[in-house]
């Protein structure tokens, strides 16, 4: 899942300005589950956004509305009025959330109250780790299961570097070595010869590197309908 | 520009390990700063008394002078240069740009490494690149230079670069029982020689060689084994204690205590100290030399240059042989 | 209805501010410790309005922000003893809420000692009586909020 977290009070405030009418959008997806943007953490930071402005001394209207999913147009028709009726948008959406309010509703000023964060996983309840980069061609295949590209703090592809210690990374020692979690998987599978290869250089095309990526599937394409004569 | 005869490189490094002869070399650490002299200085305090002088490429993730640009410099002073490469700062356009360059301006021996996490360093900021890792940049040089094609499989047309290529290992990182395996995939990427981080604990590191050489690893490329004097037992208890993979016996840093007790005096004491350092690393380099499969020693003074010609003395290791005539451009 | 008899302590020692304290209790230890006080007719202060919970782990943060955002001078949060909470751990729950709201308390400038969690059995009607003075005093140390409304704002709303 997207794993985010709430941007620091201070700084929303910022993003707020002089707005007098705010409208917080929660999304019941993603952040929902990470505790960053769902419906309660809306309802939170609305009480103390109108707190915080009235002991500011200058009062502000804050109402919140979540949708199921803000990165569809869809569910993003039905706050139409809400959205109208702002001064300022503030989206606890992730990025892609922010975006699409900001796309769908062209005019008022959407910002974020989230920093998006990484495509990760909870170990344990308020706990979340990051586990995939997207890189768009999955080599999880040839490494038991571990990414080497999300993990290993300098995406080796024929790791580990010689920093590793205790199946540590050297830049933190709360971070797992993931080529020792490689080589552990592996040698535990009787697979180690698919790391003894050398795995060749890669084709960065797929990941943000290459450009922002679409995808299209035509299959799933709905026919669009016939637009009459003017 | 002719056929090396023969040699991958025609380097003096490639010659003196080519020879049989137990290798020597050292590291000459670039100024934080674009001042030449600097680098001529520390030059001038190697030439004669190792076969090359790796050049650092900013080492620790801290910006120096490039590791080209202080080569070159080298190159001019006399002594022969092993530039270095890391994958950290640079991706594959700007790797194959620099070595086309680094070579036309005569450099030909080069060491292809990770590169310290840029954390580290003063600029943690900065983006990562890490294109590719050290194992493709290995193949990527040996493929300039023996297939005479860039990485994306375009040929060169003219003068290619022909490198002597060699790659870091250390001995000591986890998983250990991994490490001659990885090496050994260095090795059949094409890596030409290897030089090992510092190494204090000789008996760990003859069960590293000993598997090295049940591989037949040490037939394949040239093993440089890492050793550094020590400047301090404070500086011994560092690398012991903080600095990951790095192993320091208790003995060592008794033996250094130990050099420095009853001396009161701030000075005497410091050279007390050091003397002991140079010795320990004499003596790890005596050891190495008994070791099967280990080719040279990599002394690694750093910023202590002037200590490279004490411990090539006193190991009974000079004059290094001039092999060849240094080449200052193709 | 709490069965208590409030009588109000003597203006001398405590001044005439009237606050407005609400006291989330649990229905098992807390509630019935507020029961026993009064009837053990325990004197303490009359500023405090109990709202029962079946347990302190039910608080929501969103309750005590709406208490405070409505006016409310404190807010106390009153559970079982560590360790012997009727549901297992609610009461641990309610103070992982209670400090968290602290937290975001200061953050907007709004003194994290409004609000506060008291720990005691179905039989501490003392302790109960001790409760509410500790808070009143501290409230009335700490003054009205800041966020009072005026009662006719209220009233307009329909409070």
């Amino acid at each position: 899942m997207i794993v985010a977290e709430q941007k620091p009070l201070g700084e929303i405030k910022g993003l707020l300005g002089e707005a007098r009418k705010v409208l917080i959008v929660g999304c019941g997806t993603c952040v929902t589950v990470c505790f960053a943007g769902g419906e309660r953490e809306a309802s939170v930071l609305g009480s103390l956004l109108r707190m915080s402005s009235r002991l500011d001394g200058a009062p502000t209207t804050v109402t919140d509305v979540t949708v199921q999913r803000q990165c569809e147009w869809e569910y993003l028709d039905a706050i139409r009025e809400r959205v109208a009726d702002a001064d300022v948008v503030l989206s606890l959406g992730c990025g892609v959330g922010v975006q699409a309010l900001a796309e769908h509703y062209p005019e008022p000023v959407v910002v974020p109250g989230l920093n998006t964060k990484f495509m990760g996983l909870p170990l344990e309840q308020g706990v979340w780790a990051e586990r995939c980069a997207a890189c768009g061609e999955c080599m999880l295949g040839l490494t038991g299961g571990i990414c080497p590209i999300a993990r290993c703090s300098k995406q080796l592809l024929n790791g580990p570097c010689g920093g590793s210690s205790h199946g540590k990374c050297e830049i933190n020692p709360e971070i797992d070595c993931a080529w020792q979690l490689i080589y552990d998987k592996l040698q535990a599978q009787g697979r180690l010869n698919l790391i003894m290869e050398i795995i060749p250089a890669k084709d960065w095309r797929t990941s943000r590197d290459g450009g922002p990526r679409t995808i299209v599937r035509e299959d799933l394409k709905l026919p669009k309908p016939a637009t009459a004569e003017a | 520009m002719s056929e090396p005869d023969g040699y991958k490189s025609g380097s003096n490094l490639e010659r003196a390990l080519r020879s049989g002869a137990f290798a020597v070399t050292a590291e000459l650490g670039p100024p934080k700063n674009a001042d030449a002299e600097v680098v001529r200085q520390k030059a001038a305090l190697l030439t004669g008394w190792v076969d090359a002088a790796n050049i650092t490429d900013n080492q620790t993730a801290i910006v120096r002078m490039s590791s080209i640009g202080a080569g070159v410099l080298t190159l001019q002073a006399g002594l022969e240069p092993v530039m270095q490469m890391t994958c950290r700062d640079r991706n594959r356009l700007g790797m194959q740009s620099d070595l086309l360059g680094a070579y036309a301006l005569g450099l030909r021996n080069i060491l292809c490494l990770t590169g310290d996490h840029q954390t580290f360093g003063n600029h943690p900021q900065s983006k990562n690149v890490h294109d590719l890792d050290s194992v493709q940049l290995v193949q990527m040089v040996v493929g300039l230079r023996d297939e005479r094609r860039f990485q994306c499989g375009e040929e060169i047309k003219g003068v290619h670069p022909q490198f002597f290529v060699g790659a870091a290992e250390n001995p000591f990182g986890d998983p250990f029982e991994w490490r001659p395996l990885r090496l050994g995939k260095k090795a059949r990427a094409g890596a030409d020689f290897i030089q090992t981080q510092m190494i204090y604990n000789v008996p760990k590191f003859r069960e590293f060689m000993r598997r090295v050489v049940d591989l037949g690893i040490h037939q394949q490329t040239y093993i440089l084994a890492g050793v550094g004097p020590l400047k301090t037992p404070g500086a011994a208890k560092y690398m012991r204690d903080q600095v990951p993979g790095m192993d320091v016996p208790d003995e060592i840093v008794e033996r250094m205590e130990a050099a420095g007790r009853g001396i009161e005096e701030k000075q005497a004491r410091s050279a007390a100290w050091r003397a002991e350092g140079i010795r320990i690393c004499i003596d790890l380099i005596h050891q190495m030399q008994e070791i099967e499969g280990v080719a040279g020693v990599h002394i690694m003074a750093i910023e202590w240059e002037e200590a490279v010609k004490t411990i090539v003395e006193g190991a009974g290791l000079p004059p290094r042989p001039r092999v060849v005539d240094l080449v200052t451009s193709t | 209805m709490v069965t208590s008899d409030i009588r109000s302590q003597s203006p001398e020692q405590l001044g005439d501010l009237e606050l407005n304290i609400l006291a989330f209790c649990c229905h098992y230890c807390a509630y019935a410790a507020a029961d026993l006080a009064g009837s053990l007719r325990l004197q303490y202060p009359p500023s405090v309005r109990v709202v029962k919970l079946p347990c302190a782990g039910k608080l929501d943060v969103l309750l005590v922000l709406g208490a405070l955002e409505h006016g409310a001078d404190g807010v106390m949060v009153a559970g079982c003893l560590e360790g012997d909470c009727h549901y297992q751990h609610g009461n641990l729950n309610a103070k992982r809420r209670v400090g968290y709201v602290q937290a975001l308390l200061t953050e907007i400038g709004l003194e994290p000692e409004r609000v506060r969690m008291f720990n005691m059995s179905s039989a501490m009607g003392q302790r109960w009586a001790e409760a509410v003075t500790a808070m009143d005093e501290q409230i009335r140390a700490l003054g009205p909020s800041p966020l009072r409304r005026p009662a006719d704002e209220l009233q307009a709303e329909g409070r």
